[in-house]
């Protein structure tokens, strides 16, 4: 089957700097992208352009297989968008706004009022209709510019930063939305926040100064984010030979009275072995971490990996 | 279609803002009170005209220099409406919506363009009201009150233009309304340095001038001269305004 959305080497530069370089990627019907990079990376210029907001200064985009460039009114309608700032006018009521929003995407006149009910519902917004968005909290503006996304039911909503400045229950909220909305619909989601990558998208991208750097499934994602190391808090901590000892430990961190830090081999983890020769030695384990490396960390790892190996080596090789 | 809906909203947003409300109010009142001396004036001079032969009547007296004034009057207004057309879209980050929806550039602009005269329309209207209420105690000429009504729709139309580019080029509603001023009243007073209009450089500068094929619709002289005048103003103000857009897309 045909992908929903291509890109083909998109390039984009801005004066001398270059923005995004001979980025390629495809997102197949039914499934959640995660587009993940630090803030300056190219996330929303990439997303600029795939709406249209932004011209290409090299590349392709294909809609549905249509070109955006080619008949771009027939392939944005096919398309969401929620930019970083919701596109919200503040005088309005959210009623207004979704009814405006439904006639710009050229949704027949009869069914408008349906479209818009069921926008609303779908982003609990219901009970807020004939609200003045000016008035309404962050969270509900956001939502606003989601059910706004997804008043035309396209085949691909985009959405980037969905979740900035929102407090953790508003979070949480907009990240079931967005699962829900993974059930109909496409989805790109753009983000810096990796957990919120890990609960809701199927596959993740990253981005880095420009360049995708790392394409692959959540799974493949978790897998490279697994660190070699453990913390351990022991009551009665054991020397250091005998931790050695055990098959798979590579070196023991001090980092209190009670408190180790052990790295492993990632071929041998040694936690089952840990806690059986606690239990024998009376130890008194008490926790048992395995340390994920955080995004910063795989982040680094990723991008020093495919661009500067022999750099990343060296250092590795001073550090040690 | 799509036109329609921009410039619907248009024209809701105005008034959902207090700001036409205001603007309304006070062009009303300031009008108001021009026509009411303007009938003063014509209640003295009245018996003099009696007596005379081929005296102009209530239309030239009363009903020309109203317009006159009211054109000078929404040099000063209209910018203060177009100023946020665009400029404010693009301060709200509220323009990728619209980029976003399946709309042409051409709809964007020539939406507001719409919306933005049918307000003024609204205000031409209630100023045509006016001299209408003469009918009470005497006669109009039809044909110089319309062919006055139509130059200050086509004004208005130009002012409307050049304002909607103004706000264009900028995401501060004040610098688009200084600028679209600025620029109406520079092309306003381009005659004055023309002459008598017949020395060859006075004469295009003064033909260029927004007010010399006004004057000639206010005495009731439909020139398709001064028409195409205007159309092509606006056609061209408008052009400039979607180019600009487009723009935003390749370089911003």
């Amino acid at each position: 089957m045909e992908s929903l959305l291509k890109v083909e080497q998109l390039s984009r530069t801005f004066g001398d700097v270059q923005a995004v370089s001979n980025v390629s990627f495809s997102v197949e019907r039914g499934e959640i992208l995660g587009f993940l990079g630090p803030n300056g990376a190219g996330k929303s210029t990439t997303m600029n352009m795939l709406t249209g907001n932004l011209a290409l200064s090299a590349g392709r985009i294909l809609v549905g297989g249509i070109d955006l460039l080619d008949q771009p009114c027939e392939a944005k309608a096919l398309i969401g968008y929620l930019p970083e700032q919701p596109p919200v006018y503040r005088e309005l009521t959210v009623d207004e706004y979704l009814d405006y929003c439904a006639r710009l995407n050229r949704i027949e006149r009869s069914r408008i009022r349906a479209a818009v009910a069921v926008a609303k519902e779908r982003c609990g917004l219901t009970e807020v209709g004939r609200r003045l968005i000016g008035n309404l909290s962050k969270g509900y503006q956001q939502r606003v510019g989601i059910a706004q996304a997804i008043i035309h039911v396209p085949a691909l909503v985009i959405l980037d930063e969905p979740t900035v400045g929102l407090d953790p229950i508003q979070i949480r909220e907009i990240r079931s939305l967005i699962r829900a909305l993974g059930q109909e619909h496409s989805v790109i989601l753009s983000t810096h926040i990796l957990p919120e990558v890990q609960t809701i998208c199927d596959r993740v991208q990253i981005i880095d100064k420009g360049e995708l750097v790392y394409s692959d499934t959540i799974a493949g994602l978790d897998r490279r984010m697994q660190s070699s190391s453990l913390l351990l808090a022991l009551q009665h901590p054991p020397s250091e030979q005998e931790l050695l000892a055990i098959g798979g430990v590579l070196s023991v961190d001090t980092i209190g009275e009670e408190r180790l830090r052990i790295h492993f081999d990632p071929q041998h983890n040694p936690a089952q072995q840990l806690v059986d020769s606690s239990a024998a030695g009376n130890w008194g384990m008490y926790e048992l971490i395995p340390e994920r490396m955080s995004l910063e960390e795989v982040f680094v790892d990723i991008t020093c990996s495919e661009h500067e190996p022999d750099t990343a080596k060296a250092a590795a090789l001073v550090s040690s | 279609m799509m036109i329609w809906t921009i410039a619907r909203r248009e024209l809701r947003s105005l008034f959902l803002s207090p700001l036409a409300w205001t603007i309304l109010a006070v062009v009303q009142a300031i009008l108001a009170y021009m026509f009411f001396s303007q009938i003063e004036f014509y209640m003295q001079i009245q018996p003099r005209l009696a007596g005379m032969q081929g005296a102009p009547g209530i239309t030239e007296l009363i009903v020309a220099p109203m317009f006159g004034n009211a054109a000078i009057i929404l040099l000063l207004i209209v910018p203060l409406i177009t100023m946020r057309l665009i400029s404010d879209e693009r301060r709200n980050q509220t323009l990728s919506l619209l980029f976003a929806a399946p709309l042409s550039m051409t709809d964007i602009i020539v939406g507001k363009f719409i919306g933005a005269v049918a307000f003024l329309l609204l205000m031409l209207l209630l100023i045509i009201m006016m001299p209408l209420s003469l009918l009470a105690g005497g006669t109009l000429d039809f044909g110089v009150l319309s062919s006055s009504s139509l130059g200050l729709l086509l004004l208005l139309s130009s002012f409307t233009a050049l304002g909607l580019y103004m706000s264009s080029l900028t995401a501060q509603p004040t610098v688009a309304a200084v600028g679209s001023f600025g620029a109406l009243l520079l092309l306003w007073i381009l005659d004055w340095g023309g002459g008598d209009g017949t020395a060859s450089s006075g004469g295009v500068m003064a033909y260029l001038s927004l007010v010399r094929h006004y004057e000639s619709l206010l005495k009731g002289v439909f020139n398709s001269a001064d028409i195409i005048y205007y159309l092509l103003f606006i056609l061209t103000f408008l052009i400039l305004a979607i180019r600009r857009l487009d723009a935003d897309r390749l370089q911003s």
